[in-house]
């Protein structure tokens, strides 16, 4: 019986018992209320659909309590409860392998034909069904209850002078902050999580040896000086800006104040086409395309330089992956962020003011280039710092283009490895939380995190002060 | 705020209205202008002349056509997409519409003030300097240092900005604003200023510094200005135009439409009773 139990399909159980919940009491809540008014009192407060509302409210609160308590608690306790219970043979697994067994049981749980393989593992499966089937029920029953409960409560409050639509007001504002707490609980949760391994790879290896060294050897050596990192990120992302920075600054002055609607209308979009296509697809268009365009043409000026005698042997490496790839690749991609927000900026600044430089006798380009883009600086700014931070992080096109080697050479053609892609090759394949290769990914993206922020909060300032200008 | 003070070398690059013939010639010559946006008239076939050395005032309810008549004068309209202006506006006995003017050069001779003040992000100084150097009227540091200090005397601005003149133009009070702004436009020393509702953003000790400046600035310029206040148009005007519904109703000295309109739509309106 418990174990038929097990099967029912919780989740949406759930969710629709909380639903008939609410209209009932939403129901039970309104015909309280038009009950009062027939009796006779003048008039009510609230109207009566704040009632319902009210009432509504206090049948859902312990109902949704009880769910959230399943949903987190009931798999680690059916767990727990299992294992305490398992004949003592088991103890000759490890912490690692029990949950890998654990793992099987309840996802053999969930199909329904799992017996006659194992007479063991067909037994502990029966009996982990049996401990959620228990579990199940006593939620379903406590959900009841609470919901009844809740209900009454609120049903006995009702009455003529009550204000159920201020308290129906204040449930609103909680649960909209509720939302964003979550938002902001999560943010806090991964922040936490990154400066805890971090720390535990401190321990390990000292934050000025990681900071300032030269050497990067994670897989092998053990070597975790992330300088050649640093600097492989920084320079990709200095080439990138040289390609998206001009590009992006002058297309976004074209669509605001030289092209037409119609222009506008065709070449906006497809700019922003640019920023959805996937970055997996930049990769291999980097991967394929440019670094072998790269290369040869590295391999050419390297033949040409030594041909005309300017040079004794090759001086680019024009290898098969470079960071100039990587860079170009990653600059066309930022290329809607930096035309997307400069043109916003750009028509935020007053007509105004370009009307002044029109009226002293000023052609388009000297009121574009002395007038309106010094007024919509600290905007274009936060743009350009704004696609710093996004190239910063940039993983895919790296991984694919940039190449694995950790040098700092000044060599655009030469492979450079950058912190993303560290850090991919770090949690792929066999990883440990014991290992300070996984806790250097952790402290590596620690870094990351902290100059994205910097560079982020930076821009907020920079646009912050430029709102209050113009306002 | 005289110019009187001011270097001897500098006298010669400003003010070429100087030697300008006598008033009461007319400085700009307007025949039968029409104004489309898009398919909608705003401009019904206005001819009317302006004098030199002294100021129109265009009067007239909202969207009557006063500013859009305005922005003809030194093709403003140039800069709106799909406006059309039809006719002729003859300066110096040529049609500013013609192929072969420049509405860039044409502007620097057609100085324009607005509604709102609208200084540039730059310092007090550059924002005078910017119409100058653009258009290569000063050749030297004290030629532009020179064309600053005079036109900012001009404008009434010099005494009281004169110790900072690095400062932001932003940082100015609105109506130190809006004299910065009728300064940056003397600077390139126009023949005739336009003004669009100069002192609609200030408060009235503002506007009555503005409105000294006009009559100051009279004695040496065409001045258009268009406004919503009628006594300002009394104070500061000679002449006066009346415009109702894309149409000029009626023109004349200022007196004369103020105490004896010809028009019942302009007495209506000068008195209140619609508008």
């Amino acid at each position: 019986m418990l174990q038929q139990l097990g099967h029912l399909p919780m989740g949406w159980l759930l969710i629709a018992l909380i639903a008939v919940f609410a209209s009932v009491a939403f129901f039970v809540g309104r015909i309280g209320a038009e009950r009062i008014l027939l009796s006779g009192a003048p008039a009510l407060h609230s109207r009566p659909n704040y009632h319902g509302y009210f009432v509504a409210m206090w049948a859902i609160i312990p109902a949704v309590l009880v769910a959230l308590v399943y949903a987190i608690g009931a798999e680690p306790f059916a767990r727990g409860q299992l294992t305490s219970e398992l004949p003592p043979a088991f103890d000759l697994l490890s912490a690692p392998e029990l949950q890998t067994y654990l793992d099987s049981v309840s996802l053999a749980a969930r199909s329904s034909d799992y017996a006659g393989t194992d007479l063991v593992f067909t037994a502990v499966t029966n009996r982990y069904l049996e401990i959620i089937g228990g579990l199940n029920i006593g939620a379903l029953a406590l959900m009841g209850v609470g919901a009844v409960l809740g209900l009454l409560f609120a049903r006995r409050r009702l009455a003529a002078s009550f204000r159920a639509r201020s308290l129906v007001e204040r449930g609103m504002e909680g649960v909209l902050f509720l939302c964003a707490v979550v938002a902001i609980a999560t943010t806090a949760g991964i922040v936490i999580s990154l400066l805890y391994e971090s720390i535990q790879f401190f321990s390990v290896i000292p934050i000025w040896e990681f900071l300032f060294g030269t050497r990067w050897n994670a897989q092998t050596e053990a070597e975790f000086g992330a300088l050649p990192l640093f600097f492989g990120t920084f320079m990709i992302a200095l080439i990138a800006m040289f390609v998206a920075a001009p590009i992006g600054l002058f297309s976004a002055i074209y669509l605001s104040e030289y092209a037409g609607p119609k222009a506008r209308a065709w070449i906006k979009p497809i700019l922003e086409i640019l920023a959805g296509i996937p970055t997996v697809v930049y990769g291999f268009f980097a991967l394929l395309v440019v670094a072998p365009a790269v290369r040869s043409l590295a391999l050419w000026i390297n033949e040409t330089l030594i041909n005309i005698g300017l040079a004794s042997e090759p001086l680019l490496a024009a290898q098969p992956t470079s960071a100039l790839a990587a860079g170009l690749v990653m600059g066309i991609m930022v290329i809607p962020f930096v035309s997307s927000l400069s043109d916003d900026v750009i028509n935020a600044v007053p007509q105004t003011l370009r009307d002044g430089a029109y009226a002293l006798g000023a052609t388009k380009s000297e009121t574009v280039r002395n007038v309106v883009v010094p007024a919509a600086l600290p905007g274009i700014i936060a743009a350009l710092l704004l696609a710093v931070s996004r190239a910063i992080g940039e993983t895919m096109i790296v991984v694919m283009a940039a190449g694995k080697s950790a040098r700092i050479s000044m060599d655009p053609t030469s492979d450079l490895t950058t912190i993303t892609v560290q850090i991919v090759s770090l949690m792929t394949g066999e990883t440990g939380f014991d290992d300070p290769k996984t806790l250097s990914a952790f402290a590596l993206g620690l870094v990351l995190f902290a100059v994205t922020l910097l560079f982020n909060v930076i821009a907020l300032r920079v646009v912050q002060k430029y709102r209050e200008k113009y306002d | 705020m005289d110019s009187d003070h001011t270097p001897q070398a500098a006298g010669s690059v400003l003010a070429p209205a100087a030697d300008a013939p006598p008033a009461a010639a007319p400085r700009i010559d307007c025949r039968d202008i029409k104004v489309f946006y898009g398919a909608t008239q705003a401009i019904h076939g206005v001819s009317m002349s302006f004098p030199d050395r002294a100021v129109t005032a265009l009067i007239g309810p909202s969207g009557c056509g006063k500013s859009t008549f305005l922005r003809c004068l030194n093709r403003m309209n140039d800069t709106i997409e799909n406006c059309r202006v039809e006719g002729q506006i003859l300066m110096d006995g040529q049609d500013i519409n013609d192929h072969s003017i420049d509405p860039v050069l044409l502007r620097s001779r057609v100085g324009m003030v607005f509604q709102k003040p609208n200084p540039f992000p730059k310092s007090i100084y550059d924002n005078i300097a910017y119409g100058p150097r653009i258009h290569g009227i000063a050749t030297s540091r004290e030629d532009l240092d020179a064309i600053v200090e005079k036109s900012l005397r001009r404008a009434g601005l010099w005494e009281e900005v004169k110790d900072r003149l690095q400062a932001p133009g932003t940082s100015l009070s609105g109506g130190q604003q809006q004299r910065l702004c009728i300064a940056r436009a003397i600077a390139v020393r126009p023949e005739v200023i336009l003004m669009d509702e100069p002192c609609s953003a200030l408060d009235p000790v503002a506007t009555a510094r503005i409105e000294e400046l006009i009559d100051e600035l009279r004695k040496r310029y065409c001045i258009v200005i268009v406004t919503h206040s009628m006594q300002q148009a009394a104070r500061v005007s000679q002449r006066t135009a009346f415009f109702h519904l894309g149409n000029l109703v009626e023109m004349g000295e200022t007196e004369q439409i103020f105490t004896n309109p010809r028009e019942k739509r302009t007495e209506d309106y000068i008195t209140g009773r619609f508008g």
